[in-house]
């Protein structure tokens, strides 16, 4: 059996080839391309979100408004205070800015969508019910009325 | 023969642009679905006119009232949160027809034909120093509750659970059982802002 007999002595060990280690990589890569989506607001507040056992996922992802509520993180604290604030993308807001918000979130949907926007309230667990009041008040007069209270599959 | 082959680009960079794309797309990325309970709020009355609140008899509500220490208290009794479930769940259903919980109308349902329909409405009334995570777990209780009942009454039709039944029997399922958890106008009891 000749042709499994190595040529000893002319070469040393064998290299492990690495050419398909990109291929794999690229793999991994389009999956995480695919499956994620990417993040557009830097979250100024703390989000502890609850746990909750009949917790419901929402479907669309284009369709989803988010709120965020809580106190606001360490690095704002000097600046807006550490009692619980409204997020509205990117900076912080007032309870009189939520139907502008909520106008704004409509127009940027088609036409056939703006009524099924559904607002993720994503409140941090220690957080009182006032605020989360005024909101839920706010949002029934701009008349956006889906929510859904974010919240943790508890196993 | 030559024991040359063609020489081969050198291939070993590739993996390193694409470990660096993966590494990129993993930081500026989130992988978290939104989960979360779902809820449709009752639409605002109109400002000028006065809305009287409908009445309802006192079988077919069940008041379910969070204080601002998170205690929690139904239809005037203070109770305790893991209790809650089963509460409701017998207030949904009221399997023995006791003239204390709720009345029942007949309905025509696809699947079920006519029905017997709770008209009981869950009450829930928080106030304004009730702590979100309470507030949450309580939504959580009530929704638990409305599951197990409409579970058992697939069981009943079906013999599966509601979530293995196809959308259209859901549908009619969610007409026997109908979501009917009521927030209460907000209340400010000794709230703390």
């Amino acid at each position: 059996m000749a042709i499994f007999k190595r040529d000893e002595g002319s070469k040393s060990a064998p290299t492990i080839s690495t050419a398909s280690l990109p291929d794999v990589v690229y793999m991994m890569l389009f999956f995480f391309m695919i499956s994620s989506t990417m993040r557009e607001v830097t979250v100024m507040v703390e989000n502890g979100m609850p746990d909750a056992r009949t917790v419901t996922k929402l479907e669309k992802k284009s369709l989803v408004s988010n709120i965020y509520i809580g106190r606001p993180k360490a690095e704002f604290v000097g600046m807006y205070g550490s009692e619980p604030r409204i997020q509205l993308n990117d900076k912080f807001a007032t309870l009189n800015d939520i139907t502008s918000f909520v106008i704004a979130e409509q127009e940027a949907r088609s036409e056939e969508d703006r009524n099924s926007i559904t607002n993720n309230l994503k409140v941090d667990m220690d957080t009182k019910m006032g605020i989360v009041t005024d909101l839920k008040q706010e949002l029934r007069r701009a008349n956006s009325l889906r929510v859904s209270y974010a919240a943790r599959k508890k196993v | 023969m030559s024991k040359k082959s063609v020489p081969e680009i050198n291939a070993s960079s590739q993996a390193d642009i694409a470990f660096l794309l993966l590494i990129f797309f993993l930081v500026a990325a989130s992988m978290d679905t939104d989960s979360g309970i779902f809820r449709r709020l009752p639409p605002m009355p109109p400002e000028d006119v006065v809305v009287n609140p409908p009445k309802y008899a006192k079988r077919n509500i069940l008041q379910v009232l969070v204080n601002k220490n998170d205690m929690l208290a139904v239809n005037g009794e203070i109770m305790d949160i893991s209790m809650l479930k089963d509460k409701a769940l017998e207030f949904i259903l009221n399997p023995q027809n006791k003239p204390d919980l709720p009345a029942k109308d007949i309905k025509e349902v696809p699947f079920f034909g006519r029905v017997e329909v709770s008209k009981g409405i869950v009450s829930l009334q928080s106030d304004r120093g009730t702590s979100y995570k309470m507030y949450i777990a309580v939504q959580d209780e009530l929704a638990a509750a409305f599951n197990e009942a409409r579970d058992i009454k697939s069981m009943e039709q079906w013999g599966k659970k509601y979530d293995e039944l196809d959308p259209e029997q859901q549908d009619a399922v969610r007409k026997v059982v109908p979501t009917a958890i009521s927030e209460a106008e907000p209340k400010n009891i000794g709230g703390t802002k």
